[in-house]
C-alpha cells in the first residue's frame, strides 16, 4: 500500500538520495528574490506551488486544505528564491498589514485567476493591487496566470485570456500607466503550461540571461543541436534556452526526459555505503551524470542530457545531421560550455 | 506439469460492475492510453475481445466483459458455457467507491460459481480499483477489510484468489498486472535461468526483462547487495516510467505510441550506470551495473551477443513441440535448484 502517494501530509522537500540531488539547506530566506502567489480563494495558488515545488501529482491537489496563513517556501537552486503563498481572503493593503515587509524585495507578483469561475471580482482586486503597486513599487513584475484553462475549449480559452487582458490593460491606461510590467499566461497544472509560465517568470529575474542564451546559441550552432534547454532539475523550470523558436512540445519532451532520468537515478542511486567512497577514489569515475536516448526509427542521437552542476542540467534535442559517432565531440563542446557557465554563474559549483 | 498450461492461447476474463474501470485498465496496459485519456472511453457493450501477443509464445485472449446487469445475466445463463469455458484467468475488478459493495459481491459469487463449474482450474485475481479516491491513511485498512469479505465469498477459489489494490494513476496497476502476466508465461523459469547466467557474465547488479509494448515486467534477476535496494516497488515503477516516456516520445515525434520505441537509453552517474535496450523482438532488457565505463561497454556487447539465445526462447514464429518439452525439463531443473523466491513452482500448482 505504501506505493500510493500520501495525500494528507504535505510532502517534505525531496530528500537528495540520487546523484543529481540537492541538499536542503535551511538558511533563513532573507535577501532572496521573492515570488508572491496571490489571487482569489480557490483559484489554485496552493495547488500550483505544490505541483511545481513539491511534485505533488495534480490529481492529489483536490485534497489540499484551504490556506489560512501566509506560507513561505524557500527554493534552493541555481539561485535562491522564496515563494510566498497567500491566503485568498486577506486584504494586503489593509493598514494593519506591513505592506513594506511584504512587497519589499519581491521579484514578481504572480496573480492567479480561475478561468473557469466568474472572474470579474478577481480582476477588480487585481487592478486595485496593480495600481497600488505602481505607486509604491513600480518595478515589480506582475505576472497574471489565467489558471485552470484545461477545462476550456481552445476558442473559449483564447476569448477568456483576451477579455482578461483587455480589462486589466484598460484599467491601467485609464489611470495613466501605459507600460506597466504586466504579462499574461494561460496555465494548468494538468499539463506543462504551469512550468512553462514559471520558467518565463523566473527568467525575467536572471540578470545573466542574455549571456546564457548566447552561450547556448553557440553550442547549438557548433554541435547541430536542434534545441537546447538549461533546466533546473528539481523544479523542472528552464532558466534559459537558445534563441531559436520555442514550442511547448520540445519543452515537454525534455521535461519528461528529466523525470525519467531522475526517477531511475532515485531507484538505483541509493546509498551503498563504503562502496561509494571507493568509487570516489577511483579516478575514472565520472562526476557528471549523463544520459542518452536513441530512437529506433531514427539512427541519430535523439536526446542528450548532461548534468552541468549541482542544480542544472543541459538537455539537447539533437538535429538530424548530428550522428552518434560525433558524440565525443559533443561531449567536449558541452564541457567547454560547462566551464563558461561556471564563470557566468559562480553559484552551484561542486 | 499440466499440459493445458502449455497452450499458446490463454483465455483471460475481465469482469466487474459497470463503470468499475475494466476497459480503462485494459486501454492503459495494452493500448498505450494515458490515464487521463480514459475518460473518452464509453461503456463496453457485451464482450470486447482482444488478442494480445505477449512475449511471442503467449497469446492473451482477453475478454473485456461489459458489466451492466443485463449483460451479466446473459453471461450467466445463455452464454454460460461459452463465456466461462476454458478460462485460464479471471480478473474481477471491484470499485472501491461503489455504494453497493454487498451487491457487487453477490454478483461476484454468481460469477465465481459459474467459473468453478466450467473452468475449475482457473486462477482468480481480484483488483480493488480506484484506490486513489481513498484518503491515503485509510487505504490499507479498507483494502484488507474488502479483501477478507470478498475472500469469504470466493467459494472454491477461497485459497487461491489473489488481491491487489490498484489505481490507474500510479504504478499499482503495473504491479497487479505484472503478477497476472507472470502467472501466464509458460517458460518464465527458463528465461530467469538464462537471465541469471547473463547477469553473472556481465557483472550486473540487476537485470530486468520488460515486454516491449506493454512495458510490463516479465522477470528480473537481482544480485548481491542490490537486493538491499530500498525501493522494493522499483520494477513496476520503471514500468510506469517507461510507459510514460513512450507516450511523451510518441506525442513529440508523431510516431504512433505502439511503435515509439527507443533503441537504447543510457544513464551514467557516479553511483550506477543503467541502460535499457532491445533484447528480442518482444522484450527490452534493463541493466543496472556498477559505475564503470569498462563494465558498461562490455555489458552492452555481451547483451548484444546474447540476443540470439533469448530469441530462441521467444518461440513466436516456430512452434516446435519438441523444444517446449525441453523447456519443461529445464524449468523443472531450475525450480529444483530453488532461487529462494519460489517463483518457479507457480506453474505446478
Amino acid at each position: 500500500m505504501e506505493d500510493l502517494p500520501d495525500a494528507d501530509i504535505p510532502p517534505s522537500p525531496v530528500q537528495p538520495r540520487y546523484h543529481t540531488g540537492r541538499f536542503p539547506n535551511n538558511k533563513a530566506g532573507d535577501g532572496k528574490p521573492r515570488l508572491l502567489l496571490m489571487g482569489q480563494r480557490r483559484s489554485g495558488k496552493s495547488s500550483i506551488s505544490s505541483v511545481v515545488f513539491h511534485k505533488l501529482p495534480p490529481s492529489e491537489t483536490l485534497y489540499l486544505e484551504t490556506t489560512t496563513r501566509i506560507k513561505k517556501e524557500s527554493m534552493h537552486s541555481f539561485m535562491d528564491f522564496q515563494v510566498w503563498d497567500f491566503p485568498g481572503h486577506l486584504d494586503y493593503f489593509d493598514p494593519a498589514f506591513d505592506v513594506d515587509n511584504i512587497f519589499d524585495e519581491i521579484g514578481a507578483l504572480i496573480w492567479v485567476i480561475d478561468a473557469q469561475d466568474e472572474y470579474l471580482d478577481a480582476i477588480v482586486r487585481l487592478n486595485a493591487t496593480i495600481l497600488n503597486l505602481q505607486q509604491t513599487y513600480p518595478n515589480i513584475n506582475v505576472e497574471v496566470f489565467v489558471h485552470k484553462v484545461d477545462g476550456l475549449s481552445d476558442d473559449f480559452r483564447n476569448e477568456v485570456i483576451q477579455d482578461i487582458t483587455q480589462r486589466v490593460m484598460d484599467e491601467l491606461s485609464d489611470n495613466g500607466y501605459e507600460n506597466a510590467p504586466v504579462s499574461f499566461y494561460s496555465t494548468s497544472i494538468y499539463d506543462h503550461s504551469i512550468f512553462d509560465a514559471f520558467s518565463k517568470v523566473i527568467q525575467k529575474l536572471i540578470p545573466q540571461l542574455p549571456t546564457l542564451e548566447a552561450l547556448l546559441d553557440s553550442l547549438c550552432r557548433n554541435c547541430h543541436i536542434e534545441k537546447a534547454y538549461l533546466f533546473d532539475v528539481l523544479s523542472k523550470i528552464y532558466i534559459a534556452t537558445d534563441t531559436s523558436p520555442t514550442d511547448i512540445g520540445s519543452y515537454e519532451i525534455c521535461s519528461d526526459y528529466i523525470d525519467v532520468v531522475v526517477d531511475v537515478s532515485e531507484i538505483y542511486g541509493w546509498d551503498r555505503g563504503d562502496e561509494e567512497a571507493q568509487a570516489r577514489n577511483n579516478e575514472n569515475a565520472i562526476n557528471d551524470a549523463e544520459s542518452l536516448i536513441t530512437l529506433e526509427k531514427k539512427s541519430n542521437n535523439y536526446l542528450y542530457l548532461r548534468e552541468i552542476n549541482k542544480y542544472l542540467a543541459l538537455i539537447c534535442l539533437m538535429g538530424d545531421d548530428s550522428p552518434a559517432d560525433k558524440k565525443p565531440l559533443i561531449d567536449y563542446n558541452v564541457g567547454v560550455f560547462q566551464e563558461a557557465l561556471a564563470q557566468v554563474f559562480p553559484r552551484g559549483e561542486k | 506439469m499440466n499440459s493445458s498450461r502449455r497452450q499458446k492461447q490463454r483465455k483471460v476474463l475481465l469482469m466487474g460492475k459497470s463503470g468499475a474501470g475494466k476497459s480503462s485498465m485494459r486501454s492503459i496496459v495494452f493500448s498505450n492510453y494515458v490515464a487521463k485519456d480514459v475518460r473518452r472511453l464509453g461503456a463496453t457493450i457485451d464482450v470486447e475481445h482482444s488478442n494480445i501477443k505477449f512475449m511471442g509464445n503467449l497469446m492473451l485472449n482477453l475478454w473485456d466483459c461489459g458489466g451492466q446487469d443485463g449483460f451479466v445475466e446473459n453471461y450467466l445463463t445463455h452464454q454460460r458455457a461459452h463465456v466461462f469455458g476454458s478460462v485460464a484467468v479471471l480478473i474481477f475488478v471491484f470499485d472501491i467507491e461503489s455504494r453497493e459493495f454487498a451487491a457487487d459481491v453477490v454478483s461476484y459469487s454468481n460469477i465465481i460459481r459459474a467459473l468453478s463449474e466450467c473452468s475449475p482450474s482457473a486462477k482468480v485475481f481480484c483488483l480493488i480499483h480506484k484506490m486513489d479516491l481513498v484518503q491515503a491513511r485509510l487505504r490499507s485498512q479498507l483494502f484488507e477489510e474488502r479483501s477478507e469479505y470478498i475472500r469469504a465469498a470466493s467459494e472454491t477459489f477461497k485459497d487461491t484468489v489473489d488481491f491487489f489494490p490498484t489505481s490507474i494513476w500510479d504504478q499499482s496497476l503495473y504491479k497487479a498486472w505484472t503478477q497476472i502476466i507472470y502467472f501466464l508465461i509458460p517458460n518464465a523459469a527458463t528465461i530467469e535461468g538464462l537471465l541469471r547466467q547473463l547477469a553473472e557474465v556481465i557483472d550486473a547488479r540487476e537485470l530486468i526483462l520488460y515486454e516491449r509494448t506493454t512495458c510490463l515486467m516479465v522477470t528480473h534477476v537481482t544480485r548481491d547487495e542490490e537486493s538491499q535496494n530500498p525501493f522494493t516497488d522499483r520494477f513496476e515503477r520503471i514500468s510506469s516510467i517507461l510507459k510514460t516516456h513512450k507516450q511523451s516520445m510518441a506525442k513529440h515525434t508523431n510516431i504512433p505510441p505502439g511503435s515509439a520505441n527507443f533503441a537504447e537509453m543510457q544513464i551514467k552517474t557516479g553511483r550506477f550506470m543503467f541502460f535499457i535496450t532491445r533484447l528480442t523482438e518482444n522484450t527490452n532488457l534493463a541493466a543496472a551495473i556498477p559505475p564503470s565505463e569498462q563494465v558498461f561497454n562490455a555489458a552492452r556487447i555481451n547483451i548484444m551477443l546474447a540476443r540470439s539465445k533469448f530469441a530462441e526462447l521467444d518461440i513466436a514464429n516456430k512452434p516446435r513441440p519438441g523444444l517446449q518439452q525441453a523447456f519443461a525439463s529445464v524449468s523443472m531443473g531450475n525450480s529444483g535448484e530453488g532461487d529462494g523466491d519460489g517463483r518457479g513452482e507457480d506453474f505446478g500448482v
